[in-house]
């Protein structure tokens, strides 16, 4: 069973990876991108990680909620709502109890990563984060490290696909060739999730 | 961010506010200024800008934006208008949170600069939050070429 505790170590692993990252997101957000998604997604999940270290939420769902609000705080570009969305949502649908099984988190994701697709128009193949995001909680049935693999393989995958959302679709086919940044956070997170399962 | 007072419209009618969400606070204001100068001789709407992040730089905040939207509710509801991407996407979130923002604000779609001259002319003639809309929307029928 993952509790409390569990959630505010992923936020943390995942702070601590994006953090590692930040230069790595931004490099790849230079040629199809504003060249920001490193340095706004640090700021985004410091923040996270200050909020739930302060706050010590007590159920899995109030740590993603609060999260996510945090996010779409304090990010300022369209990763921030995106993300905010992907883990506000995943957390209202933990509901309140104290633990969840990893069966419940599964689906409570698969909730948080439509909502994310309904809010920015994004289906599978359209080189976002939802490239990463589909495969990963298709594969967490599985296990923690199999989701990892996933969202990994998703993110490279993005590389030959030309763009359709978001500023890098403005580029058209010059859009192709580069992998996403979008999808790369988004593999970091769900790698800081198998992290914190210890797999 | 700027308001005003209700003065025109309706006698006791409250007028719909108008919030400008940009990427560039400069851009932002300066579209809060042409379309308030656009009104002409009516009344004065509140219209208030939400640009850039907190900090000045590009970008979107849900802070301002939240900020702007309460400082232009008359109760009438409030008719927001966005340019690009994460003002798109911080919006909508802000909406689905269903209590982040006053109680009838709406994202409006429409052209960021002719949208915002429709919404305030409409807004100042006291019109509702759906009227403010359309006439908003409309702006993307009207073709320069």
């Amino acid at each position: 069973m993952l509790d409390a505790d569990f959630f505010r170590r992923w936020m943390t692993a995942t702070a601590e990876s994006v953090g590692r990252e930040a230069e790595r997101l931004t490099e790849l957000d230079s040629p199809i991108g504003d060249a920001d998604h490193g340095i706004n997604l640090r700021r985004g999940f410091d923040a996270v990680a200050d909020v739930v270290a302060e706050k010590v939420p007590d159920t899995p769902g109030a740590v993603l909620v609060l999260a996510g609000s945090r996010l779409i705080s304090t990010v300022g570009g369209a990763s921030g709502p995106l993300y905010g969305t992907l883990l506000r949502r995943t957390g209202k649908a933990l509901g309140d109890t104290a633990e969840v099984s990893p069966e419940q988190f599964t689906d409570a994701l698969r909730v948080g990563v439509d909502a994310v697709m309904a809010l920015g128009g994004a289906a599978p193949g359209d080189k976002t984060m939802i490239d990463a995001l589909v495969p990963a909680v298709d594969a967490l049935g599985e296990s923690f490290a199999a989701a990892r693999a996933a969202a990994e393989q998703g993110a490279l995958a993005t590389t030959p696909l030309q763009a359709r959302k978001g500023r890098a679709s403005y580029l058209g086919e010059r859009s192709i060739g580069h992998q996403d940044p979008g999808a790369t956070s988004a593999a970091l997170l769900i790698a800081a999730l198998a992290e914190t399962a210890g797999e | 961010m700027s308001d005003g007072t209700v003065s025109s419209g309706e006698q006791g009618a409250q007028l719909v506010g108008v919030v400008l969400v940009s990427h560039s606070a400069a851009v932002a204001a300066s579209v809060a200024d042409l379309a308030r100068a656009l009104i002409g001789g009516g009344g004065t709407v509140p219209v208030a800008a939400a640009g850039g992040t907190e900090s000045g730089g590009l970008g979107t905040s849900a802070e301002l934006i939240t900020a702007a939207a309460r400082s232009v509710d008359r109760g009438a509801g409030v008719a927001v208008l966005t340019d690009l991407g994460s003002a798109v996407l911080t919006v909508k979130a802000l909406l689905a949170e269903g209590d982040e923002l006053p109680d009838g604000t709406r994202l409006v779609d429409a052209p960021f600069v002719e949208g915002a001259v429709a919404a305030v002319v409409t807004a100042s003639t006291g019109a509702d939050l759906a009227a403010v809309e359309a006439a908003a929307a409309e702006a993307y029928t009207y073709r320069k070429v």
